[in-house]
């Protein structure tokens, strides 16, 4: 039976929910900038197991499930673009794709 | 079983800064892998062992290998004499130790648990499904239909394969 602190736990996910926004903002490459959405629904997904799990609901891992559905079409649908993007401008540089600033 | 939740979550936070701080983004991927395992143990310390399976199986089996094959598609980070690096031990050991940590730390956390399911209310996959096909009907339709949209979105975007440029935006 865990005791841990339910702050802690969620101190936890919110510290990964950190990391990943962090990888989102410095990294450049288009590749690390979806890894680290990966790492920020995982982290959201987490705060649902941690919550279903203190009222001992189902319905935490439910959202679970939802979740999972979600970041399976958001890594498909940007691979797709990112492999797009590579095809035409042959980099991978979130910065260098800026024709539409002007 | 406090520790074993520690543990994993050290190992997590730390596979985590080294995924996102990476150079290399195959290694990066293998340290996001790493991650996920950690954060899946700590699904099973939250008595949910089936999100800890679906986490195994579809995260770090399915989604980051789709990560891994357009990598390597895309040839990033690939070098000459690349074997000679990978026998370097500075390549190696870190995620070796991390890893050997998670898998004591499950063994040991799997080892522990003798409470029997009626002092201690595990949420089982049974109540999860019943629930998901009663409460949450109208969202799992809804799901089926993102999922839907995304095969097609995904077949639309990766079978293109003219260049698509408005002719202002052309180079002269």
């Amino acid at each position: 039976m865990l005791t841990v602190p339910i702050e802690i736990q969620i101190l936890f996910a919110g510290l990964l929910f950190l990391l990943g926004l962090i990888g989102l903002l410095v990294r450049r490459n288009m590749i690390f900038m979806l890894m680290s959405i990966e790492i920020m629904f995982n982290s959201a997904g987490l705060v649902f197991i941690i919550a279903g799990n203190h009222w001992k609901q189902p319905d935490g891992q439910v959202m679970f499930i939802f979740i999972l559905a979600v970041t399976a079409v958001e890594v498909a649908i940007g691979l797709a673009l990112l492999l797009q993007v590579y095809h035409h401008y042959k980099t991978l540089d979130a910065d260098a794709i800026n024709k539409l600033k002007d | 079983m406090n520790l074993f939740f520690y543990i994993a979550a050290v190992v997590a936070l730390i596979s985590t800064i080294m995924a996102i701080s990476g150079r290399n983004a195959i290694h990066s991927l293998l340290y996001l892998i790493l991650s996920l395992l950690a954060v899946s143990v700590v699904y099973y310390l939250l008595d949910a062992p089936f999100i800890a399976a679906l986490e195994v199986i579809i995260y770090a089996g399915a989604i980051m290998v789709l990560f891994i094959f357009v990598t390597m598609m895309l040839n990033i980070g690939i070098e000459k004499s690349t074997e000679k690096k990978w026998l370097n031990p500075r390549m190696w050991i870190i995620p070796s130790i991390l890893t050997a940590i998670l898998l004591i730390d499950f063994i040991l956390a799997i080892k522990n648990i003798h409470v029997s399911p009626a002092d201690h209310k595990v949420i089982l996959p049974k109540q999860v499904g019943i629930s998901l096909f009663s409460t949450y009907l109208l969202a799992v339709e809804i799901a089926a239909i993102l999922l839907m949209a995304g095969v097609i979105g995904a077949y639309h975007l990766g079978s293109q394969k003219k260049k698509v440029t408005h002719r202002f935006l052309e180079k002269k």
